[in-house]
């Protein structure tokens, strides 16, 4: 992390940041899966890389056509994931069977233990989805899974995908979390306002180019915000993003 | 050699974990289910890195950590998430980073 001054309407607070650069990201080449890691996962450890406060995954995944994560154990973790591309389909041990596609959000609480499986039925074209991995604020909860329609369309504003709360947009999951995506058009620009002290933010750019806080981001980079209550979000071209706000002690 | 237990009430994640670990060369999984069994495994040999996976409470965690400071080992307990190869490799290189 360093430090940066960033101008509030109220203050000019010193900031903690984290920039991780698209081509600095872990990368594993398993064939049918490729995968770029943010932070260490599986047979990439990066001391320096291993969370972003309650963040602890960001798989940026792409899933050959016809292939898949066979069924496998999960616990004690909420796995967010966003289709960018493409489909999967989803079993689980609850019972859930499902497809899940680009515009779609799906979460799981593995809790005390899940297993699940996820295949890209298009024999023909890839799915590319991202993978998030968020520590639990309550351990050992019974299994759970969700799936929603995300709103994709609304432009030059922040579309809540997630939250700690049931009754608000988006999925939930057990922890103080938001998430909120953005299709902005060149030169719009936004305050994103945390919703809790003691969050911070990580902004990851799904395309084009985007200023936050004063830090010029390309597509796939990655940009943890923390000490700070709001900050400025400025799209240099048409881009997409990701925000994700997590405790960053927890 | 390191020798790692992993406490977790549901067994087949448990074995699943046991299996990733054994895959190390270095490294040797031990399971126990229960607090119980935790404590038994401690009194019989000593661990490098505990891991804490699912079913097991705070409060159980707590009274294991009692155990081993009155056992005097240096064990490293750390609480497992993910349930696989996920977060297993970091966590187990960070727990033996802080010994």
């Amino acid at each position: 992390m360093c430090g940066k001054f960033v101008s509030t309407k109220e203050k000019k607070t010193m900031a903690q940041t984290v920039l991780h650069t698209a081509n600095t990201r872990g990368a594993a080449d398993h064939g049918w899966l490729k995968s770029f890691h943010s932070f260490s996962f599986a047979g990439y450890y990066n001391p320096d890389r291993i969370h972003f406060g309650a963040l602890r995954v960001l798989n940026d995944d792409f899933v050959t056509g016809g292939m898949g994560f066979g069924e496998h154990p999960h616990d004690n973790m909420e796995i967010i994931s966003i289709p960018l591309e493409g489909e999967l389909q989803h079993k689980d041990s609850l019972g859930n069977t499902a497809t899940i596609k680009a515009g779609e959000i799906q979460v799981m609480s593995a809790g005390t233990g899940v297993y699940h499986s996820e295949y890209n039925p298009d024999a023909k074209s890839p799915a590319k989805f991202l993978q998030i991995w968020v520590f639990p604020n309550k351990r050992n909860v019974e299994p759970r899974y969700d799936q929603i329609t995300i709103d994709r369309d609304t432009r030059n504003e922040f579309v809540q995908v997630l939250s700690p709360n049931a009754d608000d947009a988006g999925v939930w999951i057990y922890q103080d979390a938001w998430f909120n995506m953005g299709r902005f058009d060149a030169n719009t620009s936004k305050t994103y306002q945390l919703h809790k002290e003691g969050n911070g933010a990580y902004i990851f750019v799904l395309s084009g180019s985007l200023r936050v806080a004063g830090q010029e981001l390309n597509t796939r980079d990655g940009f943890g915000i923390s000490e700070i209550d709001q900050f400025e979000i400025s799209a240099s071209t048409d881009a997409e993003f990701l925000i994700m706000e997590v405790p960053m002690k927890f | 050699m390191t020798n790692i237990l992993i406490v977790c009430a549901n067994e087949p994640i448990a074995a699943t974990i046991a299996r990733l670990i054994d895959k190390m060369e270095d490294w040797r999984a031990s399971v126990a289910l229960s607090l119980n069994e935790a404590m038994e495994n401690c009194y019989a040999k000593t661990f490098e890195v505990i891991l804490i996976g699912s079913g097991i409470t705070q409060a159980q965690e707590d009274v294991l950590k009692l155990h081993l400071e009155k056992l005097k080992t240096n064990s490293v307990v750390v609480k497992h998430y993910g349930g696989g190869s996920g977060l297993l490799y970091a966590e187990i290189y960070q727990a033996l980073a802080e010994r």
